[in-house]
């Protein structure tokens, strides 16, 4: 990296901090109060009469998924909304009639993405010690997949706010695809649990991946293959960066 | 002395058809401080934006300062400053940040672009509302605050299209020393305006564009001498 490309991302990531940190009620807030009910509810009042499930407390089974469904929420969310904002407004022209080169424009907005999404992941896993306590059994498998799902739904976000024409374009997404994948992705219950068709269905879900492998972290057993998984995840995020590279280059959406 | 700016045939196609160029070719000379004149409608905000990489033209071909614009983007826009005819900052930003982030874009660190800042800001009239963000300034002050975002990456080439739209004439005149200055210490200047005084004031050539096309093109005084007009406004309403 040469030094101004490393200046140009070092401002773009100072910035969408300080966006973060400055609308905190809005960026970090709503999931801290949302995944504080559901431990509440789910965790606390149901739980106890649901018992186990994928052979720990209801609440223990609950915390990856919660804390998961934030981060893929928020980092997709931080750079849809960021990104697409900027281009409403027209200030990513700053960007645009500057030197800066596509991959370190793509790179800051996805870094804070990554800040955003561990950062509300870790608020979230705060709250859950609360309610109960946390057992660690791979903290690199916590490591990987916590980031390498922020990355993958950070770049997705930045897509989405490239190809997108008005703010709704922004608030689809979320709504219809992240919402329900995420909800159907193993954070409530254990795959196990579902018929033998659903649980073949929910196997073409990539969520089911990433929770998964994350829980993996926690329990110390998955009910996919964890290392399968984790290779699957870095190529689609290898993917989406060539993807998204080459339609910035091009201008996409940004340029006449 | 190489020129600072060569634009060679220069077309676009907007997708919705519309034919903004038709085969714009000019120079302009290093140093100098050019007036780029025409009807709205008539292509000068599209060839800004074609020179600072916001357009994508459909032929022709720009050297700036004898680099091409399409073979060596990065190096031209480092010597490209610009001021949009329209505010396109973010307007829930700080005055100060957007200057100093404007610079970090070019690979300029915090530690150097904000002496840079307290000094452009302040020869602008905007130090006082550093902290103020973009949404609260007047109409004045926006356009003044494009013209510092503009000028922190020191550029050689500087283009202004509309600098003067809205703002009073006290800060007006204000601005104008301050762009005559930057010229004499030998900033190259493409001024867009439709106040015909002021760029017979401050500039010594003209490029007249009508509907896409370079309708007149050469030393102001001259042009007005030869066509036996009162002045450049006079002029202007002839061709
Ligand atoms: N994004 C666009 N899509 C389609 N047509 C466009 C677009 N932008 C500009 N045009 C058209 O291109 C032509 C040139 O517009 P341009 O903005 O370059 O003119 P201008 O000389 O800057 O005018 P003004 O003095 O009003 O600022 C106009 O006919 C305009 O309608
Ligand atoms: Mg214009």
């Amino acid at each position: 990296m040469t030094s101004a490309a490393f200046v140009g991302y070092g401002t773009i990531v100072r910035k969408e901090t300080v966006r973060i940190v400055r609308i905190w009620t809005q960026t970090i807030l709503p999931s801290v109060i949302s995944q504080t009910l559901y431990f509440a509810i789910f965790g606390g009042i149901v739980g106890a009469r649901i018992g186990h499930m994928g052979g720990s407390s209801y609440t223990a089974f609950l915390v990856p998924g919660l804390v998961m469904m934030s981060a893929i929420t928020n980092a997709f969310s931080n750079v849809a909304s960021s990104f697409f904002g900027a281009k409403f407004q027209r200030s990513i022209e700053e960007i645009l009639v500057s030197p800066m080169k596509p991959w370190a424009v793509l790179a800051g907005y996805v870094s804070g993405g990554l800040v955003r999404g561990v950062a509300v992941a870790a608020a979230v896993f705060l709250v859950s010690v609360a309610f109960v306590r946390p057992h660690v059994t791979h903290m690199g498998a916590l490591i990987f997949f916590i980031f390498v799902t922020c990355l993958i739904f950070s770049l997705l976000g930045f897509l989405n706010g490239l190809l997108a024409r008005k703010f709704d374009d922004v608030g689809l997404i979320p709504t219809f695809v992240l919402t329900p994948l995420t909800y159907l992705g193993g954070v409530f219950y254990d795959l196990n649990v579902l018929p033998p068709f659903w649980r073949a269905v929910s196997h073409a879900n990539p969520i089911v991946y990433m929770i998964d492998g994350f829980r993996f972290g926690f329990t110390g057993t998955a009910v996919t293959s964890v290392l399968g998984s984790a290779g699957i995840l870095v190529v689609v995020a290898g993917v989406l960066i060539v993807l998204t590279l080459a339609l910035l280059r091009r201008g996409f959406g940004l340029k006449q | 002395m190489t020129n600072a700016l060569t634009i060679t045939d220069v077309r676009k196609t907007y997708k919705n058809g519309t034919e903004a160029l038709k085969g714009v070719s000019f120079g302009v000379r290093g140093g100098e401080m050019l007036a780029l004149l025409g009807a709205n409608g008539a292509g000068k905000t599209t060839l800004i934006g074609i020179l600072c990489g916001l357009v994508t033209k459909t032929g022709g071909s720009a050297e700036v300062f004898g680099v091409d614009i399409d073979a060596h983007p990065e190096q031209t826009r480092s010597m490209i400053g610009v001021v949009p005819q329209e505010f396109n900052f973010n307007i829930f930003e700080r005055v100060g940040d957007i200057v100093i982030d404007a610079a970090g874009y070019y690979g300029i660190p915090r530690s150097v672009a904000a002496p840079r800042t307290e000094t452009i800001l302040k020869r602008l009239g905007l130090w006082d509302k550093r902290d103020a963000v973009g949404r609260t300034l007047s109409g004045g002050m926006k356009r003044r605050l494009l013209i510092a975002r503009a000028l922190v990456h020191e550029p050689k080439l500087l283009l202004l299209d509309e600098p003067s739209a809205g703002v009073d004439v006290e800060l007006r005149r204000g601005m104008w020393e301050f762009v005559v200055d930057l010229n004499a210490h030998g900033t190259t200047i493409i001024l867009t305006t439709h106040y015909l005084e002021e760029a017979e004031r401050l500039c010594k050539r003209v490029v007249i564009l009508k509907r896409g096309v370079v309708v007149q093109e050469g030393e102001i005084a001259e042009l007005v001498r030869a066509s036996g007009a009162k002045n450049l406004e006079d002029f202007y309403l002839r061709v």
